[in-house]
């Protein structure tokens, strides 16, 4: 069942009106009900992912727990007769057996996402490197769907057990409560990952009906659904058209391409991310926000701190810093700067764990090179742009640009079209072709496209430009807003009459600019697939 | 008590200006792909009907209601919409039988054809124009198409919500209703293109018809039985799509099998008097006026000594609903000469 198909308000509907009917301390039992129903429509036999996951994650932090107490009581009863010594040695014993469990859970989960995930990129590698050797001999590819969501439950799922390794959070020991927070429905397409501290406690308790919280979610649901089907699903036709001839759409349209693709996944991933809050919100559940407005960023990590929020606290939290001080990296930093000098000692834990992350962020995101080269790609704008700060420095202290308005505008200007550059690789078939295609830029001179009438002829008529134009302004008006607070705060501040006509005018542009039913390719969250 | 005006004041403007947005963006079928207006005309008709044709645009171009009336004093009416599917005519006759219950029923055969739903336009051609009723509930699912959803029909608004970028004048003036169309379901072309170089039909792999076809014409049999109307099946003059001797030999089978008359008027050329330089406006796949109303004199005669149906022009208020109906034929006939530039040849030419 998608957000975008019929029976999904129907399916909330019915979810609201019994959510509010039932006592309270049977909601959270609810929830559950409808998540696994909701996995279930979307793929009956998904269930036993998801189910092997909850059921491994949920064993293994119950027994890192357990050993946990028992060191406890140990170190307690025997506080007198064991030296400093013997007690350290009996931690580590521990925390040996702990960690042993962690890793064969986290082993078991991230073996089931690579297998369902990339067994095929992988066995196309094999085949691209049995054909350089001369081999005639390829291997089948494995006719394996991938569950919905399965990266994000598996993220989210896996940072509990850190978590409890940690002892961040206490183990979960009602196995159903920990199925909810695994399987939550709303967030299982694409997200939010949610730490379990952060949303475990307004997921398992009791919410009575409140009017306004309940209109502020129904709100911010129509949001979502505004960016969705009016803005990324009308463009979606012109981006397919563009990046499916690479061909014909060469030079100055791969331009165009880069451009439209930066707004269709901004609507798509953040519409998206508003129907999964504002459901949230509406239950009373508090999820985290994953966007901060990234397109008014200023700089490469600037965006990344505002796009995908919990996507990158999850990489860092649980990737850069683990990898960053662990043994062997503070040996080869401590070695680098005996060897290389501290200025360049000091940079290499930072660069190798980088580079695990955006190695790991790109993997994440698909299995193809597109994605790796992708993700290396922002590893290497990160890191220039960091070698380069002083050069910025020496260059504000000459101009005195920054803080102007103009200069805002250009950095942010600037961080979108270098992101929207490295998108393209999320665009075309393969690494080469996107070089080449990006090589066109350069080497084709067709920009009269861009005001010759060429644009209407890609699929988006007169009508869908307009739509477009006036759902970018709506976008850009709602951010600038946004920016001195929340904007349905001051809505509802606003008389009946006005409330009502711009909420009814915005279910409105929906109902009627919306890109959805027969005549347009209802496509799935670009984020599914994740 | 102001929040409980206020919740019906807001519901209200809701739902009126969602309804009135639903009639402004349906299409109106008037001036063009007028087909779509066809079946929805039957409603407001008296229904006292002696024959019903239930069937494709085989029937709403072929057969003219008002040379029956006029020259054998039958009442009938057609049902027929553009490729219009058997199941489609099955629930159209389900419905029908809940207005009246004719003594003949006419089905064209060639929709026998089709075993699986085949294009929502000519599905929302014949569908829309149902009213609701258990018929129209089966008819819809039985019909959709893969990329269809049941609640488009409930609220066709969320099928039409595009249209706002083509809207017209016609869509304004006709929100709330539309001028009839058609002459008792009768889709009236005076003009002539000749029928040249007909192409023969491609060769199929299978030639039997479907299991669903055979299922619906087989319901549609009992049904008639059940009401005690007299099926009659039909293959229209029409010479494309080609009809081909294996289907024929089906056809023949099952109505010698089931005790059904079967009245094939591609093998009755000769009879009609059908010419196809003069009497098809669009090289034989349909027949114009001059054909139409051969073909129904032949058909009424059928109908006269086969079905037993008597002759009720004697019947005054019959007599007076015909007269207005055929003032308006004949006005229609006259308009569309007057178009062509051509003066209307004139009665019993």
């Amino acid at each position: 069942m998608l957000f975008t198909s019929y029976a999904f308000p129907g399916f909330m509907a019915v979810l609201f009106l019994l959510y509010y009917l039932i006592p309270g301390r049977f909601q959270w039992k609810l929830l559950l009900a409808a998540s696994y129903l909701f996995y279930f429509m979307a793929g009956p036999s998904w269930l036993l992912y998801i189910l092997t996951t909850t059921a491994t994650v949920y064993l293994a932090a119950l027994r890192m727990e357990k050993m946990g107490l028992q060191q406890k009581s140990y170190l307690k009863a025997h506080r007198e007769q064991l030296s400093k010594e013997e007690k350290k040695a009996y931690k580590d014993r521990v925390k040996a057996g702990q960690w042993r469990w962690l890793l064969a859970c986290l082993l078991l989960n991230l073996g089931i996402l690579a297998v369902v995930k990339y067994s095929n990129f992988a066995i196309s590698n094999v085949n691209g490197l049995l054909r350089a050797a001369g081999s005639h001999r390829q291997l089948g590819f494995w006719d394996i769907a991938l569950p919905m969501g399965i990266s994000f439950y598996t993220f989210q799922a896996l940072g509990y057990l850190i978590d409890v390794y940690r002892g961040t959070v206490a183990a979960e020991h009602n196995p159903f409560k920990l199925a909810l927070f695994v399987s939550f429905f709303p967030q299982l397409i694409q997200g939010p990952i949610s730490r379990f501290g952060d949303l475990a406690r307004s997921l398992y308790e009791e919410h009575a009906f409140e009017a306004r919280r309940f209109c502020f979610g129904l709100e911010r649901i129509l949001w979502g659904y505004f960016k969705k089907l009016v803005i990324a699903d009308r463009i979606l036709t012109g981006v397919n058209t563009i990046i499916r001839d690479p061909g014909t759409y060469r030079g100055a349209w791969v331009f165009v391409g880069m451009m439209f693709y930066a707004l269709e996944l901004y609507a798509d991933f953040t519409g998206g991310i508003d129907i999964t809050i504002g459901i949230a919100q509406a239950l009373g559940i508090g999820v985290k926000e994953n966007f901060n407005r990234p397109y008014f960023s200023k700089s490469v990590k600037e965006y990344w701190r505002r796009w995908h929020i919990t996507m990158g606290t999850w990489f860092t939290d649980y990737i850069f810093y683990p990898i960053s001080v662990c043994k062997p990296m503070l040996r080869l930093s401590r070695s680098a700067r005996a060897r290389l000098g501290e200025n360049i000692g000091k940079r290499v834990p930072i660069y190798l764990s980088s580079f695990a992350v955006w190695l790991a962020t790109g993997i994440w995101h698909g299995a193809s090179w597109n994605f790796v080269v992708w993700g290396l790609g922002n590893w290497v704008v990160l890191m220039i742009s960091q070698e380069l700060e002083p050069l910025y420095a020496r260059f504000h202290s000459r101009f005195d640009v920054q803080g102007t308005g103009g200069f805002r505008l250009f950095q942010v200007l600037r961080t979108i079209l270098v992101m929207s550059c490295l998108r393209t690789f999320d665009c075309y078939r393969d690494v080469p072709l996107t070089f080449r295609m990006f090589g066109t830029l350069f080497t084709e001179h067709n920009w009269q496209i861009l005001w010759d009438g060429s644009l209407l002829g890609i699929g988006l008529g007169g009508v869908d430009y307009g739509v477009l134009l006036a759902g970018l302004a709506a976008l850009v008006a709602v951010s600038l807003l946004q920016r001195g607070g929340s904007v349905r705060e001051r809505i509802a501040a606003k008389p009946y009459p006005v409330r009502f006509l711009l909420w009814y005018g915005l279910f409105l542009a929906v109902l009627l600019a919306g890109a959805y039913g027969i005549g347009y390719d209802a496509s799935q969250f670009i984020y599914n697939q994740f | 008590m102001n929040r409980i005006w206020k919740f019906i004041g807001t519901g209200v403007i809701v739902l009126a200006s969602l309804y009135l947005l639903q009639r402004l963006l349906a299409p109106k079928y008037v001036s063009d792909v007028v087909e779509g207006a066809l079946i929805a005309e039957y409603y407001g008709e008296e229904k006292d009907h002696d024959v019903i044709f239930i069937g494709d645009c085989e029937v709403y171009e072929n057969f003219s209601p008002v040379v029956l009336w006029q020259d054998f004093g039958i009442n009938s009416y057609i049902r027929g919409s553009a490729q219009q599917l058997i199941w489609q005519s099955y629930y159209l006759l389900e419905d029908t039988l809940r207005y009246e219950k004719p003594r003949v029923v006419i089905f064209n055969v060639l929709a026998m054809q089709y075993d699986e739903p085949q294009r929502e336009a000519y599905n929302r051609m014949t569908l829309e124009g149902m009213r609701w009723s258990r018929s129209k509930v089966d008819a819809i699912r039985a019909s959709m198409t893969r990329e269809e959803h049941f609640l488009d029909y409930v609220f066709p608004l969320l099928r039409y919500h595009a249209r706002w970028s083509e809207l017209g004048a016609e869509d304004v003036r006709y929100m709330f209703d539309t001028p009839r169309v058609s002459h008792n379901g009768y889709y009236m072309r005076v003009d002539v293109k000749p029928a040249e170089n007909v192409p023969e039909g491609r060769i199929l792999a299978d030639y039997r018809f479907g299991d669903n076809a055979w299922t619906y014409l087989d319901k549609m049999t009992a049904l008639c039985r059940e009401n005690d109307i007299r099926l009659i099946l039909v293959k229209a003059p029409s010479l494309y799509p080609y009809w081909y001797d294996q289907w024929e030999e089906q056809m023949e089978g099952y109505a010698a099998e089931n005790g059904l008359l079967y009245i094939n008027f591609l093998e009755l050329v000769e009879e009609t008097g059908l010419d196809f330089a003069t009497d098809t406006y669009d090289g034989g796949l349909h027949l114009n006026l001059s054909g139409a109303e051969k073909i129904s004199r032949y058909l009424g005669e059928a109908l006269r000594q086969e079905a037993g149906l008597a002759d009720r022009r004697g019947e005054a208020h019959l007599s007076q609903v015909w007269k207005d109906k055929t003032e308006a034929y004949e006005r229609e006939r006259e308009r569309q000469y007057e178009e062509l530039h051509s003066p209307a040849p004139s009665r019993g030419d």
